[in-house]
């Protein structure tokens, strides 16, 4: 049922671009309602509305300090909102511990690479896998035969994913004596590991050189076949450009323009934010 | 109310004993991320030394400089002295560690620790040693019906001006913003061209030397000294300054006044052999309630 | 058949450690056997702590709190009612986990050296509540005596050195495969990745407030064990045993030797645990060489003496089976 309506996203998208797309109600992977964020007195996000169509690639971009960043960290649980509701699968998740939303389907990578860097990268994305496996602490030390079981399923999911990111040949080696451009996709392996319906991503083109942007961008590209919805935080226009289906612009904390990349693209209130604005007030929407 | 107040004046005296043992925890912790576990044992030290010096230079005091002119010269020359072994240790036991991260600096604090302790003993001896008498001052005498000695008020005076300079230097020089803009961030702060070399050499002279100087005072204060206690001084000052707010030197200040005064009133008001026990419960309450002590701010770790 | 051959044989560093360990106390006088005993509770108690330290990094310097609820709870109960030592030992275990469990919960989100110091007065706490004699079961400063030997029924009972020896030195074995299996299992990896990155942890699903917890309450019921078996060996317990410098002491053979190593501990226990002994010809500077060591230790060898080596097994693992060359 999910991957049909998905498959329905898809082709709307070709025919009818543009505003009418947003009253598609149903295939809205993900919507955040006033989502409000306070740091003392910096409003880092300010009544944010953001919609994720299911099964399609949504950036959210903005100048630096917009608050993007904060969004995810709302949406993920990692920092509790000051308002505003977190809609996922028809449930409010804002409030929720971090461990319980990706358990819920969203799983996220981290803007400066957060990887257990001790770890092997198998174990990086075995443990990726937690939220997905259930054996306890009495059958892990009795090392039941339903425990081994389970941990070689893990092992093999492991596997496959490594050797999807293209890491497999590193499997035994420590997650923080990897380059960094595979430390990227390790990260984002882990995150697929749980299985998730939404994937978010935190700039996970920065610090990569054009070669490695380029395979990225297939690489989530072919994710989407997979049933799976995305939404990345970008600074390279170019990846924006070349894989969004929707584009939400954020600046000082508010969203000022949401649209297909082409109308962002070409969109003067984006372009201020990004090169200066001299009229902030009329900005507002 | 005269016991009151009068445990009160006993837990300030004793605040500002682990408060000045608290400043260089929370000075090293700050700019070091570092629990040195072996202040205590140099507060210790300074203790002794102080001792040594007052009995060497007994006939010198009492002839040529007097009472007062013998305390401060004591204090002093154990804070220069502990000052310097403070910047040893921290070269021969820390300096090596700190790229291997945390937890083994904490061992060898540790380590330094038991072996500052037994250097003690072996120097020293094993048994308690006691200030000699005719050095400091015994005048006691009773205000409103509650008893002051002359000591308590100098120790108290001492310390408060050792607090105040020590505040005014961190709070309000640029020589104290670069220290506190080293506890914040130390890479950014040596970006901003800030010399980490010479901030780390100043509190690990400095802190310890605040510890030697709360040493020959407790010397003073209790006369008896013994080469183990140093640890209980020092979990007590430890104590304190994560009670204010670990790093931030008002919170040391404001801790160790607090647990001072909390020991005694614990002691007068609950039970004498449960006031260590009292103080421990209230350092837990407030970190349930103040996850940062009392001083130190909630921050949202950036992700 | 071949499988049990080849464990031997890629394993025989063990082996030969079991085989000396089992041999060796025929060959000892008793002064030496019960060194090694108390090198046993050690290894135990630094196993414990290494759930807590090693595993998911906590700073627990208030370690000895556990074991002296364990033993304390042995004590009173044997001397108080007769229960046997031996039924004791869960009990123990369950009093230590539970008092863990108890202080904990409300502590457990303090971070780094918050939660140490928490632990340290915890520690603290039990200490001098055992000193001041509560209700006047705990003895006071001079503890609780008379404590039985403990016994398996009939002619069974364990009174010798050599005998205890044997019963810490199994448990030690028992707790070190309970331990490995932990440790390849997604309990230990979730340990791990809390150490690692507590953040990162809590976004990749695991719930570091429960992971926490049950460190706690897993060493905690591993020293309370630990404790059982010291109060039935000494036939005494009292406050001194349980200091803030033991509770120091521990956190040093969990760093000595490697942090999250099994084979570290063990070692890091001989160290602190022998050490004093072969240096006793040195009498008052031996703790002066002790502290000096542990300084020259972790400045040339930071992460211990064996460190933990990662990996490898479950890599292989995949390699062989799937039979695949595309590494
Ligand atoms: N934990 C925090 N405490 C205080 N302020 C914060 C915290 N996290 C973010 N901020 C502030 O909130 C604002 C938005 O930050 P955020 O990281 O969300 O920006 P961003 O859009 O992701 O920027 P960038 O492109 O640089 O990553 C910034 O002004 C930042 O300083
Ligand atoms: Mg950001």
């Amino acid at each position: 049922m999910f991957k049909d309506s998905s498959l329905n996203t898809e082709k709307l998208v070709e025919s009818k671009p543009g505003e009418e797309r947003i009253k598609i109600v149903q295939k809205i992977a993900l919507e955040t309602q006033k989502l409000t964020k306070k740091f003392g007195g910096l409003i880092a996000v300010n009544n944010f509305d953001l919609k994720v169509n299911r099964g399609e690639i949504s950036s959210l971009i903005g100048p630096n300090g917009a608050g993007k960043t904060t969004v995810f960290n709302v949406i993920t649980g990692l920092y509790q909102g000051d308002g505003g509701k977190v809609i996922f699968k028809g449930e409010d998740l804002a409030g929720k511990k971090p461990h319980r939303i990706i358990a819920k389907g969203i799983a996220r990578t981290f803007q400066n690479i957060r990887l257990f860097s001790n770890m092997t990268c198998l174990e990086n994305v075995m443990a990726g896998q937690h939220c997905r496996s259930k054996e306890g602490t009495w059958s892990s030390i009795f090392r039941t035969s339903y425990q081994k079981k389970e941990e070689s399923e893990i092992r093999k999911i492991a596997k496959r994913l490594l050797q999807r990111v293209g890491l497999w040949k590193f499997g035994d080696e420590l997650a923080k004596n990897i380059a960094y451009g595979n430390q990227r996709m390790l990260e984002i392996a882990r995150a697929l590991a749980s299985n998730p319906d939404l994937l978010i991503l935190d700039e996970p083109s920065s610090g990569l050189n054009d070669k490695e942007s380029e395979d990225l961008m297939k690489f989530l590209k072919s994710l989407l076949k997979e049933n799976l919805t995305i939404l990345l935080i970008e600074h390279h226009m170019n990846v924006v450009m070349g894989i969004s289906d929707w584009v939400t612009v954020m600046d000082e904390g508010k969203k000022i323009a949401e649209g297909v990349p082409e109308d962002i693209y070409h969109n003067p209130l984006v372009i201020e934010a990004y090169l200066g604005k001299e009229e902030e007030e009329e900005e507002e929407i | 109310m005269r016991i009151f107040l009068e445990q009160m004046l006993n837990g300030l005296t004793i605040g500002s004993f682990y408060a000045l043992i608290a400043l260089g925890y929370s000075m090293v912790y700050g700019v070091m991320k570092l629990i040195n576990f072996a202040h205590g044992d140099l507060f210790t030290l300074g203790s002794y030394l102080g001792f040594t010096l007052l009995v060497w230079g007994n006939a010198y005091v009492t002839s040529h400089v007097g009472l007062a002119g013998g305390m401060i010269a004591a204090m002093l020359i154990a804070a220069i002295g502990i000052g310097t072994a403070g910047i040893i240790v921290e070269r021969i036991a820390y300096r090596p560690i700190y790229p291997a991260g945390r937890l083994p600096a904490v061992v060898s604090a540790l380590g330094v620790s038991i072996f500052l302790e037994n250097i003690i003993m072996v120097l020293w001896g094993p048994r308690y040693q006691a200030y000699p008498v005719n050095v400091v001052p015994t005048l006691r005498f009773e205000i409103g019906g509650i008893h002051i000695t002359l000591l308590q008020i100098v120790i108290l005076i001492f310390s408060f001006i050792l607090l105040a300079i020590l505040y005014y230097i961190v709070q309000k020089t640029t020589f104290g913003a670069a220290i506190r803009a080293s506890a914040l961030d130390r890479d950014t702060a040596a970006l901003m061209g800030i010399n980490i070399n010479t901030i780390i050499f100043f509190v690990f002279a400095l802190g310890p030397a605040l510890g030697g100087t709360a040493g020959v005072m407790v010397g003073m204060y209790y006369r008896q000294i013994s080469f183990t206690m140093g640890w209980n001084y020092g979990l007590k000052a430890f104590t304190a300054t994560i009670l204010g707010g670990i790093g931030n030197i008002p919170g040391a200040m404001v801790g160790g006044l607090l647990l001072g005064i909390f020991e005694m009133l614990g002691s007068a008001y609950i039970s004498t052999a449960y006031k260590d026990v009292f103080v421990f419960l209230i350092l837990i309450l407030v970190l349930i309630f103040r996850p940062r002590g009392l001083l130190g701010e909630k921050v949202a770790e950036k992700v | 058949m071949k499988p049990n051959k080849n464990i031997i044989l890629k394993n025989w560093p063990i082996f030969i450690v079991i085989i000396i360990l089992s041999v060796s106390p025929f060959r000892m006088n008793n002064y030496w056997i019960d060194v090694f005993f108390f090198f046993g509770i050690y290894a135990l108690l630094g196993l414990s702590l290494n759930i807590v330290l090693g595993e998911v990094g906590l700073f627990d310097l208030g370690h000895m709190g556990f074991m002296a609820i364990g033993a304390y709870t042995t004590a009173i109960l044997n001397t108080h009612f007769g229960i046997p030592i031996i039924f004791l030992m869960p009990v123990s275990a369950l009093a230590a986990a539970g008092f863990a469990w108890l202080v904990c919960s409300p502590i457990i989100h303090l971070r780094g050296d918050y939660l140490c110091i928490v632990t340290i007065g915890m520690g603290e706490i039990v200490r001098l509540t055992l000193i001041n004699n509560p209700f006047g079961i705990t003895g006071g400063p001079n503890g609780v005596f008379g404590i039985d030997f403990l016994s398996f029924g009939g002619p069974l009972v364990i009174d010798s050195s050599i005998e205890s020896y044997f019963v810490i030195w199994i448990v030690v074995g028992l707790t070190i495969l309970a331990l490995i299996n932990l440790q390849r299992s997604r309990i230990g990896r979730a340990w791990n990745c809390i150490r690692e990155d507590e953040i990162a942890a809590e976004s990749t699903g695991i719930d570091v407030r429960y992971y926490k917890l049950l460190a706690f309450v897993l060493g905690a019921g591993l020293a309370g064990i630990a404790g059982n078996i010291y109060a039935s060996k000494l036939m005494i317990v009292s406050p001194e045993s349980f200091s803030f410098i033991e509770s120091c002491m521990l956190f040093c053979i969990v760093l000595i030797g490697g942090m999250g190593s099994i084979p570290g501990i063990i070692i890091g226990s001989a160290a602190v645990s022998l050490f004093p002994e072969i240096f006793r010809a040195f009498a008052r500077y031996r703790m002066l060489i002790f502290g000096a060591a542990m300084v020259i230790m972790m400045v040339f060898r930071p992460g211990g003496i064996w460190p933990r080596k990662r990996g490898s097994v479950e890599f292989k693992s995949l390699l062989t089976k799937a039979g695949e060359d595309n590494v």
